[in-house]
């Protein structure tokens, strides 16, 4: 009789050597980038973006929209980043609903998305993070609104982004809030009622997801798995196709059930030059040279030319970026980013 | 021999001072976090710091550089979401201190970080409130960074972002808020505070070197400089502290002393 072990070893390695993992059962929804936002991302869309600032963000999902040149996005977020940009300066966007739009120190305030704003090129109303947060979570528990009492006396509350013609039109609420007694209360207290949010689609990268669509997040959940939750469709792209059986030995790992996910797409470095816990860390050299290039609207159309337009797929762009600057990158597992890594 | 420092070596030594040993730290980008990674590492070991992304009491070996940095996420207690993070900002049973940059602040610790000009078509545009609105309304007590100049320290904000003692006196109290509110403005001139009735901020710790008047030329509006002390200057140990072990890359402290 062979050794179990050893044999049971190289079956397992052999597995998740091929891009198609055998199932375990459930139908495979794992396709590639252009085929998931060919098939399920559309003009005009909701679509909410995961990841926050330089972390996480769903880049080989955002070049693959800017690619198949999507338009009149409606983005909505917390606080993103690099993605965002991305489609803002793509031209993919037309309004956003947000909190934040910056990239930490290498972007403190998103570079597309300040000169978007500022030359009226983009609708965007504004939120906090805690809002946005409850938004999507009104949106996931399928409940028309949350209570919230951050906001009061702020211009978050005097300013509307979106004029009354666009009020109730789609997927715009008909208010941007509403403040209302809290029927509670003893002391005749206001609360602020914040609108639910859907999205039509909401974009994961995650590190690990099962061909049937299982999906484990590890580091920082942010609020993906509430914009999964809230959305009508769900696309995750992932490090690693893993099979169902290997995430249902640990469970309690696991972010998101299979039946909400819609297409798994496999992509190494996907959320480069963003960070991915425990597989690599934001690229520094990346995102300074963004930001140089993103200044200026010709200079810009460079970079798409070259690191989207002229990089049909994942594999293209990670031969573009290097692998000696991927290793630079490449996470410790120990302490899940790169220790050391040059990051002035 | 006095030991030479920077403007930012100052404000995050300064800012740090204030947290106290066993505080909640909520700390943004920037000078928020030198402030609350040097507070821990000398007089405030048993505090904890926390990000509104979620990730809860990291051990800090490497300094962050957005909220977001995977350096958040390594040896906490607890990695979350935004969620967990704002139960823990507004929590009755927490004192949360949150450390936070603004882009503009008035006399009374309202601050801006959406932009300047029209609202709907800025001359300048920010990143946003991000979760500095749910700080300023939720947090125990907020400490503010600001470099001091008349365009930030403003008579009239061109947004209100984060509400702080709003017109003054009671306010704050009056438009429903049960706690909170700014506690300190750290700048690259001094400390300012709020005066206890009035809610108005005045000029509470100059830095050495720093003259009073130079406060009322960089503000935009009346500021109280009677109250003044001098600040204690960095120590050796806080230095040693700042550049060897929080920010050795010097990624926020920016260039070193000439």
């Amino acid at each position: 009789m062979a050794p179990a072990w050893p044999l049971g070893r190289a079956f397992f390695s052999q597995q998740r050597e091929h891009h198609m993992p055998q199932h375990d059962g459930g139908e495979s929804k794992v396709m590639s980038a252009e085929e998931a936002v060919g098939r399920l991302i559309h003009d005009g869309d909701m679509v909410a973006l995961g990841g926050f600032t330089v972390t996480r963000n769903p880049m080989t999902l955002a070049r693959e929209i800017a690619r198949q040149g999507i338009k009149d996005l409606h983005l909505v977020a917390h606080s993103q980043g690099q993605a965002l940009d991305l489609l803002v300066g793509a031209g993919c966007v037309r309004r956003i609903e947000i909190a934040y739009g910056g990239n930490g120190r290498f972007a403190p305030t998103c570079i597309c998305f300040r000169r978007a704003v500022q030359d009226g090129k983009l609708e965007v109303e504004d939120y906090s993070n805690f809002q946005m947060s409850l938004r999507f979570l009104a949106g996931a528990l399928n409940l028309p609104f949350m209570p919230c009492r951050s906001g009061f006396a702020s211009d978050l509350l005097e300013q509307m982004g979106f004029g009354p013609e666009l009020r109730g039109q789609g997927k715009i609420p008909p208010h941007k809030f509403v403040v209302a007694d809290d029927p509670f209360s003893q002391q005749q207290e206001k609360v602020l009622l914040l609108p639910a949010l859907t999205p039509d689609v909401a974009l994961v990268h995650a590190q690990y997801a099962s061909a049937e669509g299982t999906v484990r997040i590890k580091g920082l959940t942010f609020l993906d798995l509430e914009q999964a939750r809230a959305a009508s469709r769900v696309i995750v792209s992932c490090e690693e196709i893993v099979p169902e059986s290997f995430l249902r030995q640990d469970p309690d790992q696991n972010s998101l059930p299979p039946f909400l996910v819609d297409a798994v797409v496999r992509a190494p470095f996907g959320a480069h030059p963003t960070a991915c816990h425990y597989f690599y860390d934001y690229d520094p050299r990346h995102l300074h040279m963004y930001r140089q290039e993103a200044g200026g609207e010709n200079s810009f159309r460079g970079y798409l030319d070259k690191w989207v337009m002229g990089c049909p797929s994942q594999e293209d762009y990670l031969a573009q970026v290097g692998a000696t600057d991927l290793m630079r990158i490449r996470a410790n597992s120990q302490a899940g980013y790169a220790p050391g890594l040059d990051r002035r | 021999m006095t030991l030479a420092y920077t403007k930012n070596e100052m404000m995050a030594l300064a800012a740090g001072r204030m947290a106290n040993n066993g505080d909640i730290l909520f700390a943004g980008t920037g000078l928020s976090m030198l402030a609350a990674a040097v507070a821990k590492r000398i007089h405030a070991p048993q505090s904890t710091v926390f990000f509104e992304t979620g990730g809860i009491d990291p051990t800090l070996d490497e300094l962050p550089m957005a909220v977001a940095d995977p350096r958040v996420m390594s040896g906490t207690c607890l990695n979350s979401g935004l969620l967990e993070a704002f139960s823990i900002l507004g929590h009755r049973r927490l004192r949360t201190i949150s450390f936070l940059g603004a882009a503009q602040i008035d006399a009374f610790g309202n601050i801006n970080s959406t932009c300047i000009g029209d609202y709907h078509r800025p001359r300048v545009r920010f990143p946003g409130s991000g979760g500095a609105c749910d700080a300023m309304c939720l947090a125990h007590a907020v400490i503010l960074f600001m470099q001091h100049d008349t365009r930030r320290f403003v008579e009239k904000l061109d947004y209100l972002t984060g509400p702080g003692w709003l017109s003054g006196g009671q306010a704050r109290d009056e438009a429903g808020f049960r706690r909170g509110g700014p506690m300190a403005v750290v700048t690259n001139l001094g400390v300012m505070k709020f005066d206890e009735d009035s809610k108005r901020m005045y000029l509470a710790e100059l830095y050495p070197g720093v003259e009073a008047q130079q406060v009322a030329e960089s503000t935009g509006f009346e500021m109280d400089l009677t109250r003044a002390q001098k600040a204690s200057p960095p120590t050796e140990e806080e230095l040693t502290t700042l550049r060897q072990q929080v920010d050795p890359q010097r990624l926020i402290l920016g260039p070193p002393p000439a």
